[in-house]
């Protein structure tokens, strides 16, 4: 039998606002346990939570990004469960009403098409604090470090048919909320966590299979692995007769399988119902406004600008786009001189971002800022530098040795474009290599090749590659 | 709606609390009066009845993000039941995800 | 000395004829004298008090006083004081001591008032009896066999033996009233969200409102102003400005119309306590004022859906004490569960967990609708009564409670009928409305309270009116015997 593969995403972006949801706490990560956490945070008897206005805007942008706009109204509800991690027994949350209805947002698939992914709604809520389970005595210890930092639910539909279409959107929401300034994507750090509810059905049937829950899906290798596993897994139960159940499953990175999650047998039952210490949230068409006239341009806007004003290709383009530092930096390079903007996208996709990876830098930190690489692509633009030794300068400013014209002068790497200079070597290569020059004459065109390297060799790569070329062919001819 | 005993130990596990088989049967006849008295709200036809959550019609304040507060620790630790390194402890949690 | 009002206390306080010190030791001396008989104090603090009082008469001195300052008052156990045990009358909280101090602790503390100690209460507040407090029963001073009303039955029982002058204390179903009324003193309950919840350990989030507790109605005005105002750290604190409570006290009555609300002179009512209550109505028709007769048809539903509302709002509320931040930790706990199904269990005496029981119910998969959101819908209707009344009326009269004190252990076997003491205070909360009792004529020498229920911010209204009849009448005067 055919199946098809259902995949909904909901993801928890946390928002990178200075302070907690609810209370004037540091949302900062990395600090010592519970001297982050303040009495609201820890859920003292008689606290009260009062609203941040930074997670209501940032929640309101998503909203416009994605089409949905921003609810006049919306209401926080306790979602009441007991946990260690969760200080009050109840989580506030949005439940009947959240602040972003239904939107939409576009993926690419691989065959070049692409595809509308519906989000079902984006709301607001508090995270809770972790759960450390280093060995205190047979005991957990508990930090309220996180409780409370605030996190914007994207809920998406079951509108995902492949792991690699769950992946792309995941991607396009990562790429949208940090473009958007909202939350700083660090899945390491968790900032950017994914759960997915997963089914099969036989292709062609109108009803969804039963599906199950992902957990702990917190890295993008993650999310496609668990979920390759668990489709074969749910299709290979219904195969062989057996029927899936509706359940949690805890992803397993290190032996790469979903397993059920203990402990979570027992129906839930989370009593719902509108936080009585909070007020619906109103917003005003001000409110709105303000949102619009502050948002920037997004990923999709900007590639498709990208691939008209610049003449780049999707593919360019989409690399380009994938976050707003990379553009800015390509966007920062062309105004710098950077000349051609399909060789500046290749330096841009190719050189910068290999050193970058290598080394562990944000493109906003880079050693080679847009200035300095843009004087480097000029001298390959006026032929001063070839490409290759343009790589070598490029590795020295890396290393910070000064701008690309000091290097090149300092290493006299200075094209040599003067023909007779060059003709002479020419010469030279030719009356040393009587057997090559033979053999090139009696066809082996290959050879060219070898001539070529052997005069790039005499000029330690100065020479003018098309120059070169030229010559050599007038010569053996 | 009366309520019997296993009623009672569903609803004490959701608000975890620990009820011995005598209390079980006791609360059956407790809550099962309390919600005879609440149920005189069936007598009202509500059907056209907005829901008020809430005594006032106002709308939610919105605070300035601004960290306001410092770290008090020592302060909110010194009555916790039991801690370590800056950690609360409890028994031992199970993997919930 | 004991039976002055804070304005005369805080005028011999300035004239240098006693000084906080003298006044404060008074106090003390008398908490230690009497309150075995009433065991309305929970704590006492009487290192703090005598420093305060210290810093007082400095105060005084370098003319910085304020009305409250150098005056000893008392807190209601629910709010949160720094330094202090907070045990909000459970044995959950019994070696809580708080880390920060509520909003009304704080404005008290800015305007210098002393704090003598914490008053006795119900346990979170969930009683009309003061009988679920873990530290034991509160007693009437009017009558030791008596209850003086709950939750607020230590502030009520506190002021009224004059072991404080003043006291605080909450109310989410009339927990300042009907003590106040069975106790012979002045309670008001403001109007929702005047005074800031900060601090306070909420009962019901949307019903619960801190108030002043005092001897007269000129008092509640000196208290109230100190404590109402908005709080930017509790939502649902309203911006509506404070007027000056004292400077409306003595405004003219003639031609105010006061509703008196039929269905609360129900068969419920004993009759005497309808005298009173009717006696009292009288002086204010020779004070000027017009009486009709209002209905509010919703009445009789009031007690049922505060007591899915109030539960409900509990059940969630009271999860935060679960034996891991805080507040009691049962021994050995085997795993998880067991810490906090013991903790709770042996945390929590039964009312209160008969309360999250059935908050718990009520919002749980399948009975949401029927009980929580029937509960609100009934709500809506219960304020629509009240604001068509006061299209017609400006105030609203009635008893505060159906009788007089009960005897200790009478109601305790039946919680329905615990439940009905409340009868006619319950709605105003629903509603959110403030509302007062006024001692009014004793009904077999027990204290009568008279309840006036105003539109909403109409404290001040509320005040003048109480005070008008303070001064024709000396009900409010009487003091019990034994702790003249």
């Amino acid at each position: 039998m055919e199946w098809e593969t259902v995949i909904g995403l909901e993801i928890h972006a946390q928002l990178a606002t200075r302070s907690k949801i609810f209370s004037g706490a540091s949302t900062a990560y990395g600090a010592d346990p519970n001297t982050q956490a303040c009495n609201v945070d820890l859920g003292l008897p008689g606290v009260l939570p009062v609203l941040n206005r930074e997670a209501v805007v940032m929640a309101g942008r998503f909203g416009l990004a994605i089409g949905a706009g921003v609810e006049r109204r919306s209401v926080f509800a306790r979602k009441n469960y007991f946990y260690p991690d969760l200080p009050k027994g109840y989580q506030i949350s949005q439940y009947e009403l959240p602040i972003v209805g239904r939107g939409q947002v576009t993926i690419d698939l691989e065959d070049d098409g692409t595809k509308v992914i519906g989000v079902t709604r984006a709301h607001l809520e508090e995270d809770a604090g972790k759960s450390l389970h280093e060995d205190f005595h047979g005991m957990s210890g508990i930090d309220l470090n996180r409780a409370g930092t605030p996190l914007l639910e994207i809920v998406s539909e079951p509108d995902m048919r492949s792991p690699k279409e769950a992946i792309a959107y995941m991607r396009k929401i990562h790429t949208l909320v940090r473009y958007l300034g909202i939350c700083d994507g660090n899945m390491q750090e968790g900032s950017f966590r994914c759960d997915a509810n997963v089914s099969v059905r036989p292709k062609g049937q109108a009803a969804f299979g039963t599906r199950a829950e992902l957990k702990n899906l917190n890295s993008f290798r993650f999310v496609e692995r668990a979920l390759r596993f668990e489709v074969e897994r749910q299709i290979d139960l219904l195969e062989g007769g057996g029927k899936v159940l509706q359940e949690t499953r805890l992803y397993d990175p290190e032996r790469g399988e979903t397993r059920p999650m203990r402990g979570k047998e027992e129906a839930n039952d989370y009593r719902y119902f509108p936080d009585p210490d909070l007020l619906p949230v109103e917003i005003d068409d001000d409110f709105v406004a303000a949102l619009e006239t502050s948002l920037p341009e997004l990923p999709d806007a900007k590639r498709q600008r990208f691939m008209e004003q610049y003449g780049l290709g999707r593919y360019d383009a989409s690399l380009l786009t994938a976050n707003r530092a990379t553009a800015d930096y390509y966007e920062a390079l062309l105004a710098a001189g950077g000349g051609d903007p399909k060789l500046a996208a290749n330096w841009v996709a190719g050189d910068l971002s290999g050193a970058l990876n290598r080394d562990g830098i944000d493109i906003a930190q880079s050693p080679v800022d847009a200035g300095l690489l843009g004087g480097l692509l000029a001298r390959i633009a006026d032929n001063t530098i070839s490409g290759k030794i343009a790589k070598q300068v490029f590795e020295a400013m890396w290393r910070g040795e000064g701008d690309a014209d000091a290097i090149i002068e300092a290493r006299g790497l200075k094209q040599i474009t003067d023909s007779g200079a060059i003709e002479k070597i020419v010469d030279d290569v030719i009356a040393n290599n009587p057997g090559q020059v033979e053999q090139f004459r009696a066809g082996k065109e290959k050879l060219m090749g070898f001539f070529v390297g052997q005069v790039m060799k005499a000029t330690q790569g100065k020479a003018n590659p098309k120059q070169v070329n030229e010559l050599l062919r007038k010569r053996l001819s | 709606m009366s309520l019997n005993r296993a009623d009672v130990e569903k609803i004490a596990h959701l608000a975890r609390l620990a009820i011995t088989e005598d209390e079980a049967e006791a609360y059956a006849s407790d809550l099962s009066s309390i919600l005879a008295l609440v149920e005189q709200m069936n007598a009202v036809d509500t059907q056209d009845v907005s829901p008020m959550a809430h005594p006032l019609h106002m709308a939610q304040r919105l605070r300035v993000d601004e960290v306001t507060e410092v770290d008090q620790r020592e302060r909110f630790q010194s009555t916790a039941p039991h801690i370590e390194a800056g950690l609360y402890l409890v028994p031992r949690v199970i993997e919930q995800g | 000395m004991y039976d002055k009002t804070i304005a005369e206390l805080g005028a011999g306080l300035r004239a240098g004829d006693f000084s906080s010190l003298e006044l404060t030791q008074g106090y003390l001396d008398r908490i230690r004298r009497l309150d075995a008989a009433l065991n309305s104090f929970i704590s006492v603090v009487e290192d703090s008090a005598l420093e305060t009082a210290r810093a007082a008469d400095e105060r005084m001195k370098a003319g910085r006083a304020g009305p409250l300052t150098g005056i000893p008052i008392a807190h209601k156990d629910i709010f949160c004081t720094q330094g202090i045990k907070t045990s909000c009358g459970s044995r959950m909280l019994d070696n809580f001591v708080s880390p920060y101090d509520a909003a009304v602790v704080s404005r008290f503390r800015e305007a210098g008032a002393v704090v003598l100690g914490k008053t006795n209460m119900d346990e979170f507040a969930m009683g009309s009896s003061n009988e679920t407090s873990y530290f034991g029963p509160v007693r009437n001073p009017w009558d030791t066999e008596r209850v003086p009303g709950g939750s607020s039955g230590g502030s009520a029982a506190a002021v009224a033996a004059r072991l404080a002058v003043a006291a605080t204390g909450t109310d989410t179903g009339g927990s300042i009233r009907q003590p106040a009324s069975l106790c012979g003193i002045t309670g008001l309950k403001p109007t929702y969200g005047r005074v800031s919840r900060y601090g306070m350990i909420a009962f019901a989030s949307s019903l619960d409102q801190g108030g002043p507790m005092t001897r007269s109605a000129e008092d509640a005005a000196a208290m109230l102003q100190v404590m109402a105002g908005f709080d930017p750290r509790d939502s649902t604190s309203s911006e509506q400005p404070v007027p000056d409570y004292g400077a409306q006290l003595d405004a003219d009555l003639a031609g105010l119309r006061i509703g008196l609300v039929q269905e609360y002179f129900d068969a419920g009512l004993d009759p005497a306590v309808a005298q009173s209550v009717r006696d009292a109505v009288e002086e204010y028709r020779r004070l000027g004022a017009e009486v009709v007769e209002v209905s509010l048809p919703n009445s009789a539903l009031a007690v049922p859906t505060y007591y899915v509302v109030a539960p409900a709002e509990c059940s969630s509320n009271l999860s935060r004490f679960d034996g891991v931040r805080y507040g009691y930790r049962c021994a050995q706990p085997r795993d998880l569960e067991d810490l906090y199904k013991r903790s709770r269990a042996e945390g929590f005496g039964a009312e209160v967990k008969r309360r999250i029981m059935i908050g718990t119910y009520a919002l749980s998969a399948g009975y949401y609708d029927a009980y929580y959101l029937k509960a609100q819908k009934i709500r809506h209707l219960i304020s629509s009564d009240f604001r068509r009344a006061f299209e017609t009326v400006d105030v609203l009269m009635g008893p505060v409670s159906p009788t007089t004190a009960f005897r200790v252990g009478e109601k305790t076997d039946d919680p329905v009928t615990m439940y009905l003491s409340d009868i006619y205070t319950i709605a105003v909360n629903l509603a959110g409305l403030p509302a007062i009792s006024v001692p009014v004529a004793p009904a077999q020498n027990m204290p009568v309270g008279l309840h006036i229920v105003g539109n909403y911010f109409a404290e001040a209204r509320l005040l003048n009116l109480a005070h008008r009849l303070q001064q024709v009448t000396d009900w409010h005067k009487q003091a019990p015997a034994g702790f003249v």
